[in-house]
């Protein structure tokens, strides 16, 4: 076990975190390898770059990208991807008229397998009702100014459904192979928190 | 807190593979823990994810309802009492369990908590 800190106090919840812990072990429910196992997992395997993947490869081939688009879920399942949580995928594409951002109103719902876990900004009650409310003035504060012609689109995760968002490819990048075109796509782009 | 705390990625960054994007998954190691158990108790079949949800937003409502404005939101907090919440539903344990657990820990001489 690494989570103990030679600190004169530790937070009251990191003592009940191994409280639980020890708990769950006694009980035979968990085993500390295990835990360390899904911390990798989700550390390193787990991440924003499986969903830069499909979005390179939407970028390709046109075929990809329309079922994608209209089946994201299923789209996704020849990639094996671990994480779970997108027992439906939905993918919306970003056009030079619309503007997709993902959120999640209600606690911190996210597409786990292609984007990995949320960032902390994510969960937060501040985006989690701004962007909601006026997704443009946050987009902004974000460092994303968006013409005002431009229509923004927020679609609120739930239980059932995760977002992902398709992102426009920038101009420059025509012509690239599809491993380096994986290079320029960020998580944030993927939330719609950015463009590319 | 307010959306002035994100800070947009800057763009030599967008040429990294986006992996976590420079970001620390986790802020203490706790958090990290706490995660991979309830993980691991919903893949071993003891509730679906959704419980949990439900457990979680309850708790994050909660706060959103009676917040102390000068208390930071601390989602792994929420995560906690949450996981903590369900696992006392689904009778696996009940709190004196843990809060007799906590007591002992936190009995331990500093330094002699290995």
């Amino acid at each position: 076990m690494s989570n103990h800190e030679h600190e004169h106090q530790q937070p009251p919840q990191a003592i009940r975190a191994e409280a639980l812990e020890s708990l769950l072990i006694e009980k035979g429910l968990l085993t500390p390898d295990a835990i360390d196992e899904v911390i990798i997992r989700y550390g390193e395997r787990v991440g924003p770059l499986n969903g830069a993947r499909l979005v390179a490869k939407a970028w390709c081939d046109p075929v990809f990208r329309q079922q994608l688009l209209e089946d994201g879920t299923s789209a996704v399942a020849d990639f094996n991807f671990e994480g779970g949580q997108v027992e439906k995928l939905v993918v919306v594409a970003n056009t030079e008229q619309i503007h997709n951002v993902v959120v999640c109103t209600l606690c911190s719902c996210y597409p786990w397998a292609v984007l990995g876990l949320p960032p902390k900004w994510y969960k937060d009650p501040a985006y989690r009702s701004r962007i909601v409310r006026e997704p443009r003035v946050l987009l902004a504060e974000m460092g994303l100014a968006l013409a005002p012609d431009i229509e923004i689109r927020v679609w609120d995760s739930s239980a059932e459904i995760r977002y992902m968002v398709l992102p426009l490819q920038p101009g420059e990048s025509v012509g690239e192979d599809e491993a380096q075109l994986v290079e320029r796509v960020t998580r944030d782009s993927m939330i719609g928190v950015a463009v590319l | 807190m307010s959306g002035n705390s994100v800070e947009p990625m800057p763009l030599e960054q967008a040429l990294s593979p986006p992996m976590a994007n420079g970001e620390l998954l986790f802020e203490a190691p706790w958090q990290g823990r706490v995660f991979a158990i309830a993980r691991i108790l919903c893949e071993q079949g003891l509730y679906h994810w959704d419980d949990f949800r439900k457990a979680l937003i309850r708790r994050i409502d909660d706060w959103d309802q009676n917040q102390q404005r000068d208390e930071p939101y601390a989602y792994y907090d929420h995560f906690l009492a949450a996981l903590t919440d369900l696992l006392e539903d689904k009778a696996l344990f009940d709190l004196s369990e843990l809060t007799s657990r906590d007591a002992l820990l936190n009995q331990r001489p500093h330094g002699h908590d290995h």
